[in-house]
């Protein structure tokens, strides 16, 4: 059986590749008339197997490849892209850009990055650990994971179990001259269950993901934690219309966290689409919270040296003492707001909330009485009004223990009120995302159910 | 004109030197004992997306992608791999790794046969539809329009884009079909701002046809019109209600509610699982009399809508629901024979790189009696809600949500004052037994909706008449 992990890793060989290819449509795009171009181009390979009920349901084997151009004549832009590496899609890709660009129009913040702000330092990140897994080794694994859960009395059926290897390599590459290399792996392990009784079924999962399959939790712990959140769902009940304190878990306090992102972000400003419009020096949390950018973290799952734009990335911090320190800005909403890059074209590398000193079961006894939330659905958030309306899952809260699981109420408040109305940030913080956070109380949120 | 079958395989096979008679070696290597399906699906897409904003053209973008996949069965087991390469060497590699999944052996599929779907729209590239100066012109009158509308608003956002995918399906089951699927969309973003605070609307459309279809009969200016009246009204919103009352939808895109409530539940590999809070409810009562819901992917022209689904099956006008009785799931080939089944043509794939599963297509409920006056004069207190975004769904415990973006209080009989967007939330085979009137005023969406599932996210349609349910949460901030 062939298998994607090679053995002999020919990454370093690929990058060149790719940056040979990246540069030499720059060069002629530049001998087609365009004052500057830019490049992206990727080859992502993964596999991925998932069992269900102790049997294998899916295998299976992935190779994406993308090339991304854009060229500027003068303050007019065009872009193009493909997933076939050929050289005639290449030149028709090239020729696509530059037709666009006859039609676009002069844009005065159009353009690349300055030069001047380029990355000039790679740091190793240690985001490369291919994982030797072959599609037998890897259907052993999602077994075990399965039965690890399906041992749990109680548990009536399965969604399945997950095993993901995945490793991608990427270049940008400039006309300022820059080229940027970067390979990265990340693998994942999931499992969802099914418990049921005589008020119907409850559904729930857990999941890991990393860039080494060495900081994997073991197969049986997954397992135990997707089961244990099923089984406590058994017998959810509604709640009556209320306000109360809310505490979101760990893996959902980072959304949170994501909403602040996106309404300080360039784009959203400039296009004056956020609640949080000139806010930047203005108190928007307490006083006692920080949150940093921390873009070179070793295996961080957002780590990066320079961002989509070739412009490097620092650690810096977004929050001090609660006061909004800056925007986060690629060089095109920078010049929009007139201020500069923050190196963020393409998004935040790693965020990283600083902890309090609870435990999970600390903050309940923080939270005393109210809703402890492990799950939301929907989109009802607005950036521009800060109007929050979600559906949400979890656990109604007595005396800092849980009482009971709820189901079908939904959380409403603004976002102003409820960055405002942080009451603390726990120290049990969720390793798997580029936002690093620990469990968020909250004041008072609207609760409404029956 | 050619046929569809002579145009896909001049666009997918004759550029890699393959002919469909090369497809038979291919699945001499899929095909096995212990094999009890396996497909191909040849794809070609390409795309293109115009953007205004400001009052500049500020960016133009095409892309082109294209690839094999290649699928064995086995039970209930799949092996699948593809290729962005269409030559034979490719095809066999991904041949070999997609059957790794059963044992050795050689075997061979029944002969191909043509399988003809109606056409339902015509097999053009909708990119070439218009001149690329006309795209230009027409964002630009759309901005022009939009901000002469009112001088609240002060940001218009216009973006054009259409894709032209050519598909190619071969399957050991004898299938051989072809499709060339337009489709084009039209977005308006608008936001407004007066005394310091700012809302905004979101109106848009599209469907399987052409630019010039999209933009007839001032058609572009009425997406105007309505992103712009849905931004001013929300400046005038005050805080929604919270708790459970009496809603009243509109018709049209609300029918977001039955793609979330009764929708995803009633797909087959949930049902097949035992995973869906339907599963094993055919013949039961899971909605008022007078409740009958379709998936229907035969209308012409609509976004939802396939001349044959990604295995080649032609779709099919389903009954889901028939007077309030659950009659029927959505099928694909896989879940359909696992089940003792036929396929409902509701078998989909975003793409060539990834597996076909049951997915809706253009999902609505059939019109009632009722005048839909008369539905919101029958409220003494309550939400109208005319417009949503999107909304999500647990199919387990059936728990799902749809987000309001326009939403006023019903106040003795009467539409009273805007309300600010509210997520509402129910129980899928709860909510339909508490619809208590029904409309006489079945719409259509525009043509906007894009269903996401297992992370593959297909257009879709859905569609309702205005209908009143008795009780709904509401998630508002006021008491």
């Amino acid at each position: 059986m062939s298998d994607l992990a090679s053995t002999q890793d020919r990454s370093h060989q690929e990058l060149d590749r790719l940056a040979e290819l990246a540069e030499e449509v720059i060069r002629r795009a530049r001998a087609a008339g365009a004052s500057q171009a830019e490049v992206s181009a990727s080859i992502d390979t993964g596999l991925s197997v998932n069992v269900r009920l102790g049997e294998v349901e899916t295998v299976e084997h992935s190779r994406d490849r993308g090339f991304g151009l854009t060229v500027y004549f003068g303050q007019r832009k065009g872009s193009a892209s493909t997933a076939d590496l050929n050289p005639d899609s290449i030149q028709a890709t090239l020729d696509q850009a530059c037709a666009i660009a006859r039609f676009t129009e002069e844009d005065p913040a159009a353009g690349l990055a300055d030069a001047e702000r380029m990355a000039t330092a790679f740091p190793e990140l240690d985001l490369w650990h291919p994982w030797q897994i072959d599609t037998t080794q890897a259907i052993a694994l999602g077994l075990e994971i399965e039965d690890a859960g399906r041992a749990h009395a109680g548990i009536s059926n399965s969604d399945g179990a997950g095993v993901q290897m995945g490793q991608g390599l990427s270049v940008y590459a400039n006309s300022h001259g820059f080229v940027g290399r970067e390979r990265a792996t990340r693998h994942s392990l999931s499992l969802a269950l099914i418990a049921e009784d005589e008020n119907g079924m409850q559904r729930d999962y857990w999941y890991d993901t990393v860039r080494s399959a060495n900081d994997f939790i073991s197969a049986r712990s997954l397992g135990d934690k997707a089961a244990e959140r099923t089984l406590s769902r058994l017998r959810s009940q509604r709640l009556s219309t209320r306000q109360c304190p809310v505490l979101f878990a760990p893996e959902i306090a980072r959304g949170l966290i994501g909403h602040l992102v996106s309404a300080v972000s360039g784009g959203s400003l400039y296009r004056r689409a956020s609640f949080l419009l000139d806010h930047a020096g203005k108190q928007i949390m307490p006083a006692w919270l920080n949150i940093m950018e921390q873009p070179l973290l070793p295996r961080g799952h957002g780590s990066a040296s320079f961002d989509a734009e070739g412009v490097a990335t620092r650690a810096s911090a977004l929050i001090e003492g609660g006061v909004l320190q800056r925007y986060v800005m690629g060089s095109y909403s920078a010049r929009k707001l007139g201020l500069s890059s923050t190196g963020n074209a393409g998004g935040i590398h790693n965020l990283v909330v600083a902890p309090g000193q609870d435990d999970f079961a600390g903050m309940l006894k923080r939270l005393g009485t109210g809703l402890l939330v492990t799950e939301v659905m929907g989109q009802g958030v607005s950036t521009m009004t800060g109007d929050y309306s979600r559906g949400a899952a979890g656990f109604w809260v007595e005396n800092g223990q849980i009482a009971y699981p709820v189901e079908e109420i939904t959380i409403a408040a603004n976002l102003r009120d409820m960055f405002a109305g942080i009451v603390a940030v726990g120290a049990d913080v969720d390793p798997r995302s580029h936002i690093l956070t620990g469990s968020i109380l909250l004041e008072r949120m609207t609760v409404a159910g029956e | 004109m050619d046929s569809l079958i002579a145009q896909a395989e001049r666009r997918l096979l004759a550029p890699g030197g393959l002919a469909a008679t090369d497809l038979d070696r291919v699945f001499t290597q899929l095909m096995g004992p212990s094999i009890d399906a396996a497909d191909l699906y040849f794809q070609h897409s390409r795309s293109e997306s115009w953007t205004l904003e400001e009052g500049i053209v500020k960016d133009g973008s095409h892309s082109i992608e294209q690839g094999v996949g290649v699928r064995a069965i086995s039970g209930e087991k799949t092996g699948f791999a593809y290729s962005d390469e269409i030559v034979l060497p490719q095809l066999l590699d991904a041949a070999k790794a997609a059957r790794a999944i059963a044992h050795d052996g050689h075997g061979a599929g029944k002969p191909l046969a043509l399988n003809g779907g109606r056409a339902l729209y015509p097999a053009i590239d909708p990119v070439e539809s218009l001149p690329n100066p006309d795209k230009i012109a027409l964002l630009r009158e759309v901005d022009a329009y939009a901000r002469s509308r009112d001088p609240r608003v002060k940001q218009v956002i216009v973006s054009l884009a259409a894709t032209m995918d050519t598909v190619l399906i071969a399957g050991s089951d004898g299938t051989l079909a072809a499709d060339v699927r337009p489709l084009v969309r039209l977005n308006i973003q608008v936001i407004a701002e007066h005394n310091g605070r700012r809302e905004q609307g979101h109106a848009g459309g599209g469907g399987r046809y052409g630019y010039r279809e999209l933009i007839e009969n001032g058609r572009a200016l009425t997406f105007a019109d309505e992103a712009v009246r849905q931004a001013l009204v929300n400046l005038d919103a005050v805080d929604a209600p919270a708790g459970s009352m009496t809603v009243v939808l509109g018709p049209g895109w609300p029918g977001v509610l039955l793609h979330e409530a009764i929708g995803h539940g009633l797909e087959g590999d949930f049902n097949r699982k035992g995973s869906s809070a339907f599963a094993g409810r055919i013949g039961q009562r899971v909605a008022a009399p007078g409740v009958t819901v379709v998936d229907d992917g035969t209308l012409v022209g609509r976004r939802g809508s396939l001349s044959v689904d990604d295995e080649g099956t032609p779709t099919e006008c389903t009954t889901l629901i028939e007077d309030g009785i659950l009659k029927g799931y959505m099928q694909d080939k896989l879940n359909a024979r696992l089940m003792g089944m036929a396929p409902t043509g509701n078998g989909r794939r975003e793409s060539f790189a990834q597996l076909p599963m049951p997915r809706m297509t253009n999902t609505y409920m059939l019109a009632g009696q009722h005048d839909p006056q008369e539905i919101i004069r029958s409220v003494k207190r309550g939400l109208y809600a005319p417009n949503f975004g999107g909304g999500q769904v647990d199919i387990t415990n059936g728990k799902f949500v749809f987000s309001a973006s326009e939403a006023y209080l019903i106040e003795d009989g009467k539409v009273t004052r805007p309300v600010k967007g509210a997520t509402l939330i129910g129980s899928g085979p709860e909510v339909l037994t508490r619809v208590s009137m029904i409309g006489n005023d079945l719409a259509l969406d525009e043509g906007v909706g894009v269903c996401g599932k297992d992370g593959q996210s297909v257009p879709v349609g859905v569609g309702q008449p205005t209908l009143r349910i008795d009780a709904m949460t509401v998630g508002g901030t006021a008491a």
